[in-house]
């Protein structure tokens, strides 16, 4: 049994210690907000927070979160409530197919959390690990910027 | 309600005109209602309480076209696009694309082919509900008013909403209404995408994220060489281990069935296979011998020929020649194929994030014996398409699957499976010949090899076109299709056959190459790699006559306004003629396809070899917009999608293996990678065209012709590497 807190709910999941996070998130707790895109960790599509941290799940045993906390997209921020990632996102027409958005919100939201007002150039070493084949980066560091503002207390 | 709307279609136009297929009216005939819910057409649901809900025909893969669906229905119908349900349709044949003869997502067809029928549906369902109100009422339908889904008649202060009249409508007949033609009051206006919230907080649901209780998952053990079937297999040590539920096989290879996607692939790679391999699999590094060898045959088709090219040529003083080489490319969206399927007795049921629904159930039906009526196809968003969900193996794999073990089940590729068993960009061979004379050309030969991507997706299309027949019919249609059609593909040359250039004799020969690669269409098809050797040859041209290239290629565009209307935008925006910092040049390109014009200029550095692209400053003409910002999106993405491609990408074949297999070693761009990009629209009102494709095909050239003018090293061979020929 493996225990940690996912959205700030303990959890315990009965599975191997080997199982990546991903797939317990996936397939055992059915939160599949999360993405598979690759499975090695090249496209961020899987990304989490792991003590706010971002994470990338396709290649983390599940053992590696016991004890600790994991938020996923859904935990991100309530519905009613949006994180101003999401706001953003939602605002500037972000996603298209939308598939890699999780993790690129997770990984945005991690940035902000370090960077509160990031350049242009913290957003491109904090983002390239996140691949879009849509094409949606300029929407995104775009994004990025509105999303600081919104969290620095920016017009909503 | 019957509204006699004209046929819509044009028969065979996806079928390279050698094949006259069956004529589908879009009848906008009376849905399933009930008193509690009005479904005037296969459109729109007006409920007597809650939101309308609109049902999108095509697939959203990201192209936008539920938020396009929203805005199309909420102008006539006069209600808030945001305020709308969105539903995804079913296979049905009420869904089909009048573009293409069948219910299939793809061609950049999807608001061309929805302007007229989605606002009429809207305009219909607004005046029936009105009619309904007006009886009710006892007044004119003239004399009433909508705004915002409420019906006021203002002469005797009533009104009331839509639902209230729905039982009522349900049983009205009217004559269609008139369209709007002006003062639009959604359509134009840059809506945010109605599907940005779901997308932002991990409630969208694409297909591989469907949960179908007691459904287990399932990853098949393919044969690395395309084409090998299985031998022999022992399951033993897999079904062995924890979670394994079944091994078993099907055509595709040997599925490995378990709880979860991870113990599958444990389990998988437990399966030992003997394969049954190919005789003589495809190998790379024979590619170009072959289309050499095939440029010194007769062609297998003459595309065009106007003038006397041949004879100009072999009398020309001065002349110049060039040879281009494309790639097979794999589209790699980011989520991987998938689908999940139940099989019983009597039905069969799909959830499949796909492009062609149509041939998803025929296909299913095919498999499994079942009736069309007894396949029940529900679609999911996609994660990315491209052209590759055009493919349905992985619905036949499910479906397989959940036959062989009697239950439901979700099928799921890895990357390494997306990428080795894919519907490739078909690899190809430009040769062109121009003769040059008294500053201008006066002749020109664009010769292709490349191979037939019809001729792969051959079965499945005419399946989808013809699902209802007999299957004697379906047969022979298959067999004359595949007779006929590939060697007069049109979507190995379109592009080249078209060149929009004053050009006095031209003429474009198809030289068909078949290596057994499986072929798909792959974002912008043929003029993908056509304008790559078109807007990269009459480039050398310009620099050959010593002539400006964006001057050149206006003075051969004299009355295509909408060629010349595309490069004033980009060459207005990017300063072209301009100084520019040092080290750094432009280059320009502009191509037409899929009924719309889109230019380009790249701003470009080599640094150490390495190509860099700083800016980029798009353009196109794509009739009206019925959602500008989308438009803009989707440039933006034909522009990434492109320098990918451009820059970075191939797949390459060894002994019949596919040798690149996950991201790193076919790359996109990344963002630290991605230039600057500015996006500039023609105004037009003429009808939308497509949007989706237009923006791919100019970004290879343009990126050439930007490093030729900063190192006056002529790059031929994508992707493009200032290391060829060294």
């Amino acid at each position: 049994m493996i225990s940690f807190t996912l959205n700030g709910r303990k959890t315990d999941v009965d599975v191997p210690p080997e199982m990546p996070l991903l797939w317990v998130l996936r397939d055992v707790l059915h939160l599949t907000g999360t993405k598979f895109g690759c499975g090695m960790a090249l496209c961020g599509a899987c990304t989490v927070h792991l003590e706010g941290s971002p994470l990338r799940s396709c290649l983390t045993p599940v053992s590696v979160v016991e004890g600790k906390a994991v938020t996923t997209i859904e935990g991100l921020a309530p519905k009613e409530n949006p994180h101003p990632c999401q706001r953003a996102w939602s605002e500037l027409s972000v996603p298209q197919c939308g598939y890699c958005q999780s993790g690129q919100i997770m990984s945005a939201a991690a940035l902000l959390e370090t960077k509160p007002t990031p350049t242009d150039e913290d957003i491109d070493t904090a983002m390239s690990g996140n691949i879009c084949r849509c094409g949606t980066y300029p929407r995104i560091r775009a994004a990025i910027h509105r999303a600081a503002e919104l969290k620095n207390g920016g017009t909503p | 309600m019957k509204l006699n709307r004209r046929a819509l279609l044009k028969a065979g136009a996806a079928l390279g005109g050698g094949l006259a297929v069956g004529v589908w009216v879009l009848d906008l005939e009376r849905g399933k209602g009930t008193p509690e819910l009005f479904a005037p057409n296969a459109f729109i649901r007006v409920p007597a309480k809650g939101p309308i809900r609109v049902v999108v025909g095509r697939v959203e893969m990201g192209q936008g076209t539920s938020t396009a669906t929203a805005m199309l229905v909420a102008e006539e119908l006069e209600v808030d696009p945001l305020s709308l349900e969105i539903e995804l349709a079913t296979a049905d044949r009420a869904y089909d694309n009048a573009a293409l003869g069948f219910q299939l997502t793809g061609g950049s067809t999807s608001t061309s082919t929805s302007w007229e029928p989605l606002r009429e549906a809207g305009a219909a369902t607004r005046e029936l509900l009105k009619e309904a109100a007006a009886s009710k009422w006892k007044v004119d339908r003239s004399e009433l008013t909508v705004k915002n889904g409420v019906i006021t008649h203002a002469g005797s202060n009533r009104s009331g909403a839509y639902g209230e009249f729905v039982e009522a409508a349900a049983s009205l007949t009217i004559r269609a209404p008139e369209l709007k033609t002006k003062d639009f009051q959604v359509i134009g206006k840059p809506l945010r995408r109605v599907d940005a919230v779901s997308k932002t907080n991990g409630t969208a649901v694409f297909g591989i994220d469907v949960q179908v209780p007691q459904a287990l998952v399932a990853v098949i053990v393919r044969c690395p060489t395309i084409g090998g079937t299985v031998k022999s297999f022992d399951s033993s040590k897999a079904l062995a281990m924890a979670g394994v539920k079944h091994v078993v096989q099907v055509p595709q290879g040997v599925a490995v069935v378990a709880q979860t996607y991870w113990h599958a692939r444990q389990g998988a790679q437990a399966v030992t296979v003997e394969w049954n391999e190919p005789a003589s699999p495809f190998d790379s590094s024979t590619l170009r011998d072959a289309h050499r060898a095939l440029l010194k045959q007769p062609p297998t088709q003459n595309a065009r020929n106007d003038g006397a090219a041949a004879d100009v040529l072999s009398k020309a003083t001065q002349k110049i020649s060039a040879e281009y080489f494309a790639p097979f490319l794999a589209h790699a969206p980011m989520e991987p194929q998938n689908a999940t399927a139940h099989v019983t007795p009597g039905r069969c049921e799909i959830w499949a994030p796909t492009q062609g629904p149509a041939q998803a159930r025929e296909i299913a039906s095919r498999i499994t014996g079942l009736p069309l009526d007894a396949i029940v196809l529900h679609q999911t968003l996609l994660g990315g398409g491209f052209g590759r969900r055009i493919g349905q193996d992985y619905v036949a794999e499910a479906v397989e699957v959940s036959r062989a073990i009697e239950g439901p089940v979700k099928v799921v590729w890895s990357r390494e499976d997306d990428m080795r068993h894919s519907f490739y960009r078909p690899s190809a061979t430009h040769a062109l010949e121009a003769a040059l004379d008294g500053g201008a050309v006066a002749a020109w030969h664009h010769r292709v090899v490349t191979q037939s991507v019809f001729l792969s997706v051959m079965d499945s299309f005419v399946g989808g076109l013809t699902a209802e027949a007999p299957e004697k019919i379906r047969t022979k249609t298959a067999e004359f299709a595949k007779s006929v059609v590939p060697s007069r593909d049109i979507t190995s040359y379109e592009g080249a056959d078209s060149v929009a250039y004053a050009l006095p004799n031209v003429r474009v020969d198809f030289h068909q190459h078949e290596p057994n690669v499986p072929t798909g269409f792959w974002r912008s098809v043929g003029h993908s790699h056509t304008a790559f050797a078109t807007e990269s040859f009459i480039d050398e041209c310009a620099w050959a006559l010593g002539k400006d290239p964006l001057e050149f290629r206006r003075g051969l565009l004299a009355g295509k306004t909408r060629h010349l209307s595309c490069l004033e935008l980009v060459a207005k925006h990017s300063g072209w003629g301009t100084p520019l910092e040092e080290g750094r040049a432009r280059g320009v390109a502009v191509h037409e396809c899929f009924g719309s014009v889109a230019a380009a200029v790249l701003e470009v550095s080599v640094t150490d070899g390495a190509i860099r692209v700083h800016r980029a400053v798009m353009s196109a003409d794509c009739g009206r917009l019925v959602n500008p910002d989308i438009v803009r999106s989707q440039l933006e993405s034909a522009c990434l999608f492109g320098l990918s491609a451009a820059m970075k990408q191939r797949i390459t074949f060894e002994k019949g293996r596919v040798q690149q297999s996950n991201f790193h070693d076919f790359a996109p761009l990344r963002m630290n990678e991605a230039p600057r990009i500015e996006t500039f629209m023609v105004e037009s009102t003429n009808d939308p065209s497509g949007i989706g494709e237009p923006g791919v095909p100019v970004m290879a050239p343009a990126l050439a012709n930007a490093v030729y003018a900063l190192t006056k090293k002529r790059l031929r061979t994508l992707p493009l590497s200032m290391e060829e020929g060294a």
